[in-house]
């Protein structure tokens, strides 16, 4: 079990060929108050760099974009009446999707913890 | 001329604040303190907030007959502006479009002018070119900021007792720390409060005294566009422009009526025309069903499925507690209670037409 994270400030955290999916407590900082967001359902599959969700701030709305390919399993639903939570807990309870991956390969192209803290500095 | 954002006489205590820096119409200003947006406006809809708007341009205008003269580029009635008293209004050109909106206020000696940040270079020429024999100086050295929230009063008044006796839209001078600064009771988040132009020596005191009171936080741009967003109040540049009438923008009330009927100012056959057979468009308020926010930018469509319109400003109303919007729908539509959709990143999603403003305005009258 392991997690990689995004330039776009996401992570991904690998179970097997399953992952669970968010945006890092960096990203939801920057995008202020979360007011809405926007998810996929399960069953839609995506390509990496797919627009994938949007997460919409009092300040503006921001896409999502895929890191890897994979299949939408299951969806936080949570997220529709609690959009907040976001920003409480981006790397927790408010993870956006569980996904199946379609490509372990491309996790290398991701970055790691250690990594991804020297990314945002 | 330097493209390096300018920063206003309060720029080192936003940044002491915490205040998050932007560049905003060519000024370095905050849009959010640590509180952030929803709790900045939240506490201006409660207690109070300080807003600096020391971007706006002020003018004074000297000579004979000024609101008589103003009165030939703006379709209000600036002639018969008593003196202690402000008045909203805009220049129109000759298309009757809206070259820009503006508070005029009779100072006595002279008339005080405030126009917005964006549009100051064209504004201060436009009025120089127009106002025969008035001096037109634009105030370089007064920084500007805005008290307002249920709580404004008490925050003024503990500094100057007699900003108390003033009612809304009315304007005086007087002592605020040992400075003399022009307050009046106006704004721009449907709160009562005051608009408070310091000498830019005595801004920062002042600033500070009005935020060591406990009801008075800092707030930003952010919450300043909610919350004027939620008081129905248009934003130049995204609800008004130089191709939007007064007319189509529902500011048929902020034109009195001696005017409607005289005419005599840039546009006006346009104006009267509108008044007399409805405008093509016109500005409205919008309510999603949904928890999307609908931004500027996003089709309107009747509920046949029709191009009806489009939002113009759009976000999340922290007090409302939910999405809210203004924007524009063709003659024919626009009754509060209309069923429309809007399409955001190309699905339709409920929405209903409603009455401005989302929030009851809680002026000093």
């Amino acid at each position: 079990m392991s997690t990689y994270y995004s330039e776009e400030h996401e992570w991904v955290l690998v179970e097997g060929d399953t992952a669970t999916f968010g945006i890092t407590k960096h990203a939801a900082d920057q995008l202020g108050e979360i007011v809405f967001v926007e998810q996929k359902e399960v069953g839609d599959s995506f390509e990496k760099g797919d627009e994938i969700g949007v997460i919409e701030s009092v300040k503006a709305a921001s896409e999502i974009y895929a890191p890897v390919d994979g299949e939408v399993v299951e969806v936080n639903g949570d997220l529709e009446d609690s959009p907040a939570n976001l920003n409480e807990s981006p790397e927790g309870d408010a993870w956006i999707y569980k996904i199946k991956l379609s490509d372990a390969g491309q996790l290398e192209d991701l970055m790691d913890l250690d990594g991804y803290k020297a990314f945002i500095s | 001329m330097s493209d390096a954002p300018k920063r206003t006489p309060l720029y080192d205590l936003h940044v002491e604040l915490g205040g998050k820096m932007v560049d905003f119409a060519g000024w370095e200003m905050p849009v959010q303190f640590p509180l952030g947006i929803m709790g900045e406006h939240k506490h201006c809809r409660e207690k109070a907030a300080l807003f600096d708007v020391s971007h706006m341009g002020q003018v004074i205008l000297r000579g004979e007959n000024v609101g008589g003269k103003l009165e030939s580029i703006c379709p209000q009635a600036y002639a018969s502006l008593k003196e202690g008293k402000a008045r909203y209004g805009f220049f129109t050109n000759s298309d009757g479009g809206i070259m820009d909106d503006l508070i005029v206020s009779n100072a006595g000696d002279h008339f005080f002018v405030v126009v917005n940040a964006s549009m100051r270079h064209q504004d201060i020429p436009h009025m120089a070119a127009h106002l025969e024999g008035v001096e037109v100086t634009e105030i370089f050295d007064r920084a500007l900021v805005a008290v307002q929230g249920p709580k404004a009063e008490d925050v003024v008044g503990a500094l100057c007792p007699a900003v108390r006796e003033l009612t809304f839209m009315e304007t005086t001078l007087a002592q605020i720390e040992g400075f003399e600064c022009r307050i009046s009771r106006l704004g721009y988040t449907g709160e009562d409060g005051y608009e408070i132009s310091i000498p830019e020596d005595g801004a920062l005191k002042v600033a500070r005294a009005f935020l060591a009171h406990d009801d008075c936080e800092a707030a930003g741009l952010g919450a300043r566009d909610s919350l004027r967003l939620e008081a129905g109040l248009c934003l130049y540049g995204n609800d008004i422009d130089q191709t939007t009438s007064p007319i189509e923008a529902s500011l048929a009330w902020a034109i009195q009526k001696r005017r409607k009927e005289e005419g005599g100012f840039p546009g006006a056959e346009r104006v009267q025309r509108e008044l007399a057979e409805g405008a093509d468009k016109k500005l409205v308020g919008i309510k999603p069903e949904g928890r999307a926010p609908a931004r500027q930018g996003v089709e309107i469509q009747s509920a046949a499925g029709n191009t009806i319109g489009q939002i113009t400003s759009g976000g999340f109303g922290p007090t409302v507690g939910g999405p809210v919007a203004m924007g524009y729908v063709s003659k024919g539509h626009g009754t509060a209670g209309e069923k429309i959709n809007l399409i955001i990143r190309g699905k339709a999603q409920p929405a209903e037409i409603v009455s401005l403003p989302f929030v009851q305005q809680n002026y000093k009258r």
